[in-house]
């Protein structure tokens, strides 16, 4: 069963440079400093964020900057197959590479011996978790008031039946021929995360690499956008607000 | 966030000619700083601050403080006592001890050390009565209000006695219960709505109301 | 000694710039060129392969064991590749003992992909009775000492145990394996090679030396195969490429893997 057809269309509709449905909430939990919740596809992802705060274990802490540390788990019930809860060899290869696509983008330099947390929760996957818990996570560290360089955003871009196509969803990521998930510092456009499973030729690769990172792109508006949602009030009445405390300064 | 011939303030950096905010918050131009205040944020101790901190654990030399940010505190014996002392353990938790709530000021911080606490000016020392509300730390300027026109309105409808710590903490001490309740009411609400104009009439309202109701 | 490792030494950082200004590096070397590179099979004869292959003063040693068990649920007409790395203490002051760390696991996997992807290996003919019972191909990595490059190293070694390794003919019958008295090599049939280009500054350079990696901002392995297809990427460190930086080292990459390949496996009769 070809996952492309003759006209270009994919199993779910989408041609070859759509992204699936995105929904995205930031602020979600009350507990933690910074949170984020995104749906992509089918994927629901849950990003907390907690700091900068004492590290602990104290030895651990750095002498120059944040101690930025970053889970990936998957909930037992996430996957078709339940998953043992204990954290598997997947889980602590994608918490480095996911830390290390992040860590870039935050001032670390200003908060010496801290440290800063990133639990990141699939509870549903759907392909691309990865891409998506990135994507997430800056804008709960951005909550949490973290502050950035940039906001890194994260999309994939692969080969399914011999087209180049971007945003994999489950079915192509397991089919296909080639899955290249990758990260962004939108502002620079230099890439954070790069990873590649399959195999494409040369030419290809750089094809899937600027396919994806267009998609990079296209996310990226619906971060700004999320984050305009949860504080738009503020950034519309700040002029107004000033005049009003001189106004009632002046009067008393 | 701009271009030019500006220098970078707070929750801001530069690359180049181009200024961008590293935070989440509202931008602003002053002269030729251009700054951000923040909408979100931990609290970072500055000297001259007044924190509310609670003691979390005893050492020789002072006492390990809480004060809601990414550092512990300290608060040497040398600024409790304000005299050189013996200082053996029984002797400090006579005066303060593990979960004792006291109204500090920053002395110091800075990259290589942890931030250091004094109790010895007038109008701090340890906290014996009252209520403690914990807020984020970036709505504490609207708490105070223009000129300190938001806390004098709080103090002056309930009766009670608000200290306010720069770390988001604010200690309210009224006659009774009521008074106290109402204040804490009042500084949630301002915290929730700190973006909305009008807001030092509607909190005004706010407590009319409540008076109004009680008596 | 206080372990001072993790901190490097601001001078070096200064020396390794200027070098690179004029396309030279700690060692001499050019900005891509390999260290010395030595490879030997067959060491273990208690495995079923084996190979120590040294890049400069990287030593790496992988042993190839094969052993019968269940096919993955997904996969019931195929043999089962599994990968392990292991950093052991000896190998460096900055490696501890314990259970595997991030480290040790990303290099089992990185390495894992590029044979795997690259279907290196034809695990269709480790099929003993499919659902049920297939042979167990374990590929494990033993660093035994780290001047840096691990990956390509120990991606090299893997590739050439894989290839020397020897299991007795077999055949099926009424559901069990039948062993023959003849010893045959394992199906395989590419030959992916990993390389790790560094960037430090604006320079790409390839197989970083530990010295050098102290002054790395970021790394990119790309595994290639026989055909020049990339079947593996795996950014690491926590620096930014740019997409010239990715497009340049896949290039070089390509390159590289063929000099690599013809070095270490050319003269094996395969």
């Amino acid at each position: 069963m070809p996952l492309v057809n003759d006209l270009g269309l994919r199993l779910d509709g989408r041609k070859y440079d759509e992204l699936r449905p995105i929904k995205i909430e930031v602020g979600t939990l009350e507990k933690a400093d910074g949170s984020a919740y995104i749906e992509w596809g089918k994927n629901r992802i849950l990003v907390a964020v907690y700091g900068p705060r004492e590290v602990h274990p104290r030895h651990l802490a750095l002498p120059d900057k944040s101690l930025f540390r970053c889970r990936y788990h998957m909930a037992p019930f996430s996957t078709e197959e339940r998953k043992n809860p204990a954290p598997s060899r997947r889980e602590v290869e994608l918490s480095k590479v996911i830390r290390e696509a992040v860590e870039p983008a935050i001032f670390t330099e200003l908060f010496p011996r801290t440290g800063i947390d990133v639990f990141i929760e699939v509870l549903q996957s759907d392909g691309g978790t990865r891409c998506a818990g990135i994507t997430a996570t800056s804008l709960a560290l951005a909550d949490a008031g973290v502050p950035l360089r940039d906001l890194v955003v994260a999309c994939a871009a692969g080969k399914a039946s011999g087209q180049i196509v971007m945003d994999l969803s489950d079915i192509e990521d397991q089919k296909g021929e080639a899955d290249v998930p990758v990260a962004i510092s939108p502002r620079t456009g230099e890439v954070t995360l790069l990873q590649m499973d399959g195999i494409l030729s040369g030419e290809e690769y750089e094809r899937a690499l600027n396919l994806a990172i267009q998609g990079c792109k296209m996310v990226h508006e619906l971060q700004k956008e999320a984050l305009r949602t949860k504080y738009s009030v503020a950034q519309a009445e700040e002029e107004e607000l000033e005049k009003a405390e001189e106004e009632e300064a002046t009067q008393k | 966030m701009a271009e030019g011939d500006y220098s970078a303030g707070k929750n801001t950096y530069r690359e180049g000619n181009r200024f961008y905010a590293s935070l989440v918050g509202l931008s602003n131009v002053a002269g030729r700083t251009i700054y951000v205040v923040a909408l979100r944020g931990c609290y970072m101790p500055v000297p001259g601050d007044i924190a509310i901190g609670k003691v979390i654990d005893l050492r020789l030399g002072g006492w390990i403080m809480d004060i809601n940010a990414p550092y512990a505190a300290i608060l040497p014996t040398s600024e409790a006592f304000g005299r050189m002392f013996n200082s053996r353990k029984d002797e400090m938790t006579d005066f303060l001890d593990v979960g004792d709530l006291v109204v500090a000021k920053v002395v110091a911080f800075d990259r290589t050390r942890d931030p250091v606490l004094t109790i010895r000016e007038s109008g701090l020392g340890k906290i014996s009565e009252g209520h403690i509300v914990k807020i984020n730390p970036t709505k504490i300027p609207r708490v105070i209000g223009r000129r300190g026109s938001m806390i004098g309105l709080l103090q002056k409808e309930t009766g009670c006695h608000i200290t306010i710590g720069q770390n988001g903490l604010i200690l309210v001490s009224g006659k009774n219960p009521e008074d106290e309740a109402a204040a804490i009411r009042a500084i949630h609400t301002i915290e929730q709505e700190a973006h909305t104009t009008g807001l030092t009439d509607k909190i005004a309202q706010l407590l009319k109301e409540k008076k109004v109701i009680e008596h | 000694m206080t372990a001072s490792y993790g901190v490097a030494m601001s001078i070096k950082r200064k020396r390794i710039d200027e070098l690179l200004v004029q396309e030279k590096r700690l060692d001499g070397r050019g900005l891509l060129d390999y260290r010395m590179i030595k490879a030997e099979h067959g060491l273990i004869g208690k495995a079923n392969g084996s190979a120590l292959v040294s890049i400069g003063n990287t030593k790496v040693m992988v042993g190839v064991k094969i052993e019968t068990g269940t096919p993955f649920p997904d996969t019931p007409n195929e043999g089962v590749l599994a990968v392990n790395a292991e950093l052991v203490p000896l190998a460096s002051p900055s490696f501890e003992p314990g259970p595997p760390n991030e480290d040790s696991i990303e290099l089992a996997r990185v390495v894992d992909r590029g044979i795997r992807e690259s279907k290196a290996l034809d695990t269709a003919k480790l099929c003993i009775l499919p659902g049920k019972k297939a042979f167990i191909v374990f590929v494990d990595i033993y660093v035994l000492d780290h001047d840096g490059n691990l990956f390509d190293t120990s991606a090299l070694a893997a590739i050439l145990a894989l290839s020397t390794a020897k299991m007795k003919q077999f055949e099926v019958s009424n559901g069990e394996v039948v062993f023959k008295e003849d010893w045959v090599s394992l199906p395989v049939r590419k030959h992916p090679i990993e390389v790790t280009m560094a960037k430090i500054g604006d320079r790409l350079v390839v197989d970083p030396s530990l010295e050098e990696e102290s002054a790395v901002d970021a790394e990119v392995i790309l595994a290639i195969d026989d055909e020049g297809n990339v079947c593996a990427t795996q950014k690491t460190k926590i620096g930014t490429l740019t997409v010239k930086d990715i497009v340049d080292s896949v290039k070089i990459a390509q390159t590289k893997a063929d000099e690599l390949r013809a070095k270490v496996l050319g003269g094996l009769s395969q």
